[in-house]
């Protein structure tokens, strides 16, 4: 392990990634939408390759060795992801399929128990569409109204409408750590403290912060935290629910079948315990090995590293894209995670990712599964490069030669 | 190491496709039409207003396509506006079905085949799959109005 000090060794982390290392339309890849989903180190690709090559079985059904091995490291994964947020105890962690999987277990869950006609569901103009619809259809069922924390220009929540908007009728609020279009990283830990001065619990989204900062769920003091493996380095299709023990306890389980019982008799179950209430049927074994590597892998760089040379790096990017005439970035707060949507005058974000595809370069163009604040910005779409610890300067220079082509192309 | 084939922008942003994307044709908005439909595209904004005046014979006299979006949807809309004018209802079908079977990579008979005009241009965006979509929007605009005007015509037969 190395400390925060330690040089950045980026060239030694890039050959960790064999996907970074090949040449797109005769150009070497730059790859920039790591906010849609990250690229995979060799490290997790042979835990995939090694585990479904010597040690596929399921997981605790077995006394055969290979069934040992399988529940063994499954289990390890989750005590790695434990660790990885903090959490007090390992039944914290519920292996779910993703971030949106994670929020609507919370939804169906503890949602429809504690929500009922006039209750309302604090969320904010940054949400994704994850963190959107999963309440709104909560609401409309339950009777209960969605309340919006605006935004102001520079995509930083307005915490005196939050005030304002938590009330008596409030029942939950659910918002995202790090806005996955704005780049903004919200005050979590104050608006832990302001919502649970009034009782009300809070969950976290954190698709777009795990991968980019050390992730402390005791000091947030929130009640869930959510995120994707697939966005950490790790597997598709596998992703970390954690939900503080008392309020996971009290939850009913939100699908239902083997694995999440204790006993079963035609007249009634018993459910198993934390985690396993929360798991029914056979879990991605192998996803959750893969993330337990995912995660080993970028807790070894160090998350406090990580996010230092993000920030130079988004710091570089900004300063690089803001001296572009006619380039407009979309999400200028103070506190930013490193993302960098933009929009330019005459030119359609279609147009932006198809010329810098030609270059080699892979951003997302498009609403981000966040069509309310595209409404907000009054923009149909953006351009949005999002940058790893696996991404350097050079790159950045990429990117801008590339917007330069863009402008020469419809100049 | 994997290498895939270099791809010749200058053909999506080609002379033909940028002239109608900076002028494009046909943008007013007609006062009265005898078809007129709204398609959008949520996932990219992209979005089409046609309008349709035909006279007594059914032929096409006055078009007036909006878009709003990337370069492909509007020198597409640009170009339909433009070939679409004069033609008879069927004609226009005809065309349609020309159009999409270019953007399908199928050759047609040739006699059969009305002429597509400037928008040839447009089958380099079959290099570029996920934009096709893009170029068939005033295309669905198009085959949605004629609908509604064919059903609107049977109801008053
Ligand atoms: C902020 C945010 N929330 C939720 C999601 C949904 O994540 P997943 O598709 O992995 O469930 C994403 C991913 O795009 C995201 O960026």
């Amino acid at each position: 392990m190395t400390t925060a000090t330690s040089a950045f060794d980026v060239a030694r982390i890039r050959e960790d990634f064999p996907v970074l290392q090949q040449m797109v339309n005769g150009k070497p890849l730059v790859y920039l939408d790591n906010a849609a989903t990250s690229q995979k180190p060799q490290s997790v690709i042979d835990t995939l390759v090694h585990y479904y090559t010597s040690d596929n079985s399921n997981v605790h059904r077995g006394v055969h060795t290979l069934s040992q091995r399988a529940t063994e490291d499954y289990d390890a994964a989750r005590s790695t992801a434990r660790q990885f947020l903090n959490a007090a105890s390992d039944q914290e962690i519920i292996f779910v399929k993703g971030t949106t999987d994670g929020i609507n277990l919370v939804a169906h869950s503890y949602g429809r128990q504690h929500l009922g006609p006039g209750d309302e569901i604090i969320i904010s103009t940054m949400e994704h569409h994850s963190n959107i619809i999963p309440w709104q259809v909560l609401c409309q069922e339950k009777g209960a109204h969605l309340r919006v924390i605006p935004i102001n220009d520079a995509g930083e929540l307005l915490i005196d409408e939050y005030e304002r908007l938590l009330t008596p009728r409030t029942k939950l609020v659910s918002i995202t750590h790090v806005s996955n279009v704005l780049g903004t990283i919200n005050p979590i830990e104050q608006i832990v403290e302001m919502a649970h001065s009034r009782g009300v619990p809070v969950l976290v989204d954190g698709a777009q912060a795990a991968p980019h900062m050390a992730v402390d769920v005791q000091k947030l003091g929130c009640d869930f935290y959510v995120f994707s493996g697939h966005k950490v380095c790790g597997p598709t299709g596998i992703g970390v629910l954690y939900g503080k023990s008392d309020l996971l306890e009290a939850m009913p389980p939100y699908q239902l079948g083997s694995e999440m019982i204790k006993s079963v008799t035609f007249e009634r179950t018993i459910y198993n315990d934390l985690p396993y209430k929360f798991e029914p049927g056979t879990p991605h074994i192998a996803g959750a090995i893969g993330l337990g590597a995912a995660i080993s892998y970028i807790s070894d760089i160090g998350m406090d590293r990580i996010f230092a040379y993000e920030s130079e790096l988004l710091r570089y990017g900004t300063e690089r894209l803001s001296a572009i005439g006619g380039l407009t970035l979309i999400g200028t707060a103070a506190k930013k995670g490193s993302v960098l949507s933009f929009v330019m005058d005459g030119v359609h974000p279609h147009d932006i990712g198809t010329i810098l595809d030609a270059e080699g370069i892979a951003i997302r163009t498009g609403h981000h599964c966040a069509q309310p604040l595209m409404d907000r910005f009054g923009v149909p779409a953006t351009a949005r490069a999002s940058l790893a610890f696996y991404n350097t300067k050079e790159e950045i220079d990429v990117l801008v030669k590339g917007i330069d082509r863009v402008i020469e192309v419809f100049s | 190491m994997p290498q895939l084939p270099d791809v010749p922008l200058h053909g999506l942003y080609g002379e033909s496709i940028m002239d109608h994307f900076r002028s494009p044709r046909h943008r007013s908005a007609l006062a009265s039409s005898d078809i007129e439909t709204e398609e959008f595209n949520p996932f990219c904004g992209d979005r089409v207003i046609l309008q349709i005046k035909l006279d007594d014979a059914g032929r096409i006299t006055q078009v007036s396509s909006r878009s709003e979006g990337c370069s492909i949807i509007q020198a597409t809309a640009s170009m339909m506006a433009e070939a679409l004018l004069g033609k008879s209802l069927a004609q226009a079908a005809a065309l349609d079905h020309a159009f999409r079977a270019m953007m399908r990579g199928e050759s047609l008979e040739q006699e059969s085949a009305p002429e597509l005009g400037d928008l040839v241009a447009m089958q380099v965006v079959r290099e570029y799959p996920v934009r096709i979509k893009c170029a068939l929007l005033p295309w669905l605009a198009l085959e949605v109005g004629m609908e509604s005007h064919q059903l609107g015509q049977a109801e008053r037969d």
